[in-house]
């Protein structure tokens, strides 16, 4: 009897203890392995754009992984004798030119497909879904040919014209999702008020659809600024490159690679898109899943 | 009374012509659909066709060319280099696709666990995904290189398991699985996230349920998680595929095809043929081979989509 109460005592215990040690194993440990391997890329990045050259190539006496004395030569020489600030202005004009442009046209789109139902607006939605499945990798060598003929070669705008159709399809998609939850009861109260369908959308749909505007927003500026093909197709003058290529194809030079001033520009490069995605991680991330539940 | 009711007449505001177009639905949903559609009507769908159109001609970027039929294509057929690029296409998005869905998937179920500091954990996993894909490749061609490699570095000197360096992207099949490395890399943050979201919608009484039933942590995997998982799987799978397919940066990045065209996509090939080499029609022409490719991808999409529609008895809505 006794012996029973113990071992009922004592049972639980010890499946606690083991499902902690277990829990140690199965969870944390493959856990801290992703992030380890997921993060040390940048970790190595940054200790090499803080790292003097003669740290950068001897292992043998420095330790790889630290700096021992750090050093902003990389980044001085970055700044100041190559044209990365140029290149970090044009990059950032186009990405809020193209994030402008495309939500301004997803959201009339969205607008008048889930709201302004209509007889085949589902097509009209799925064509445009289809759009998104059409990568950059076809379309660049005839758009190549357009932007040539159009006379936008090597101009920002043929990057702020062309950026969109990529971008218009997901935020698309992105804000019928939102729309949808906002209930219809709202905007029939304002139809019966005598409001017209403009001053629905203004005043009532889009202050209510924030929260999505700013992720569909969010979105499309990282994807703008992360372009590569467009951009490395339709530039050709240093000034008006954008960063991503302006550092493969500006800083990589001669035999010797700079690999301290290539990783400071990387890293740089990497920063405003860090930075606000990082303010924004919550709406990045529930819009990113809700995109993938519709 | 009766100056009640004209005074609520007299309120109501009178919209003029232009008001009332824009309150007509048909000329409202044309005005509205216009930007969207045109923008992607001029720089997408024509340039499709364009793309197509100009796969059958011999343009080069000085000319327009003339229509030459499948000649393009036939020299495709005969070009060993093509059919390298093919090969390692399929095999890149084959291998990358297999071990980004392995191991988000492994990721996506630790994360589904109770853990302290989830936000923030989840923010810095998205990390890889965020970065401009051209500058962490470089980073991955600085982690790759032959002399200062860290992971060099590591082997042969804290380690000591090895003699020599690694050499990563100086021979064919070293480069080819460097280069899938880094994409399964740059993958499993969005494949992780996106399933994440899926295993929440999954309740939890079906997991208590097969527990009162006995079920092993193994069985309630394979008939609770995994086919309920199965649609959102299947929708980021088919995207997963179609970018991957159709990669350009990671390879341009970090070999350019190199060493010996050995690690060419269907994507890098096409531009060095077509932008640097000037052959635009035999660049389309390498471009458009892949649509096949994408157009299979996309039906698996829609009837993944389709059938989950009817499994869970959703409308049109």
């Amino acid at each position: 009897m006794a012996a029973a109460e113990q071992s009922a005592v004592q049972a639980p215990e010890l499946l606690s203890w083991d499902s902690k040690a277990r829990r140690v194993v199965v969870l944390y440990v493959p856990l801290a392995c992703f992030l380890l391997i997921l993060l040390f890329p940048f970790y190595w990045m940054a200790v090499t754009s803080f790292k003097p050259n003669a740290e950068l190539y001897d292992y043998t006496t420095h330790n790889p992984f630290w700096i021992t004395s750090p050093t902003l030569d990389h980044i001085r020489k970055l700044l100041f004798e190559t044209s990365y600030p140029r290149w970090l202005w044009t990059t950032m004009l186009v990405a809020f030119a193209a994030t402008f442009i495309s939500l301004f046209a997803s959201v009339l789109a969205a607008y008048a497909i889930q709201r302004l139902r209509f007889r085949g607006s589902q097509y009209v939605g799925l064509a445009i879904y289809l759009a998104y499945l059409v990568p950059p990798s076809i379309l660049f060598i005839p758009l190549a040919t357009m932007v040539v003929q159009l006379g936008l070669f090597d101009t920002p705008f043929a990057l702020i014209l062309t950026y969109p159709t990529f971008l218009i399809p997901f935020c698309t998609w992105l804000l019928i999702g939102y729309f949808k939850s906002i209930p219809y009861e709202l905007e029939e109260c304002a139809l019966i008020d005598g409001a017209t369908r403009l001053q629905i959308l203004t005043k009532i749909t889009l202050p209510l659809a924030v929260p999505g505007l700013i992720s569909a927003g969010i979105f499309a500026f990282t994807l703008s600024w992360n372009e590569f093909i467009y951009a490395l197709a339709f530039i050709q003058s240093s000034e008006n490159k954008t960063v991503p290529v302006a550092i493969l194809t500006e800083l990589v030079s001669g035999d010797v690679y700079q690999w301290g001033a290539l990783m400071a520009g990387a890293l740089l490069g990497s920063l405003p898109v860090a930075i606000f995605y990082s303010f924004f991680v919550d709406y990045y991330v529930s819009s990113l899943t809700g995109a993938v539940k519709e | 009374m009766s100056s009640a009711a004209f005074d609520w007449r007299a309120a109501r505001h009178q919209p003029g012509w232009l008001a009332r177009l824009f309150d007509w639905k048909p000329f409202l949903i044309f005005i509205c659909l216009l930007p969207a559609v045109g923008l992607l009507m001029v720089f997408l769908t024509y340039p499709l066709g364009l793309g197509i159109w100009l796969s059958f001609t011999d343009s080069t970027i000085a000319r327009p060319g003339a229509f030459v039929g499948l000649e393009n294509f036939e020299y495709l057929m005969e070009d060993p280099v093509f059919w390298q690029a093919v090969f390692y296409s399929v095999f890149y998005t084959g291998v990358a696709t297999i071990g980004k869905f392995a191991l988000g998937l492994w990721l996506a179920l630790l994360l589904n666990n109770h853990l302290p500091f989830k936000t923030i954990l989840r923010a810095i996993i998205l990390l890889p995904w965020i970065v401009p894909t051209v500058l962490s490749a470089i980073a991955f061609w600085w982690i790759y290189d032959p002399q200062f490699s860290i992971l060099s570095y590591v082997a042969v000197d804290v380690l000591g398991i090895r003699e020599r360096n690694f050499d990563f992207l100086g021979s064919e099949w070293p480069a080819r699985w460097s280069l899938i490395a880094a994409n399964i890399w740059r993958g499993i943050p969005f494949v992780a996230i996106s399933l994440l979201a899926g295993l929440q919608t999954i309740s939890p009484s079906l997991y208590e349920a097969a527990l009162l039933d006995g079920a092993t942590p193994w069985q309630r995997f394979r008939f609770i998680t995994f086919p309920l998982l199965l649609p959102i799987l299947a929708i980021v799978m088919t995207f997963s595929i179609i970018f991957t397919f159709t990669d350009f940066q990671l390879v341009y990045a970090i070999t350019r095809g190199g060493p010996v065209n050995s690690t060419h996509l269907m994507a890098t090939l096409a531009f060095q043929r077509g932008i640097p080499g000037g052959q635009l029609g035999e660049g389309a022409a390498i471009a458009v081979s892949m649509i096949p490719f994408l157009v299979f991808a996309t039906l698996f999409s829609y009837f993944a989509l389709a059938r989950r529609k009817w499994q869970q008895g959703e409308g049109n809505d």
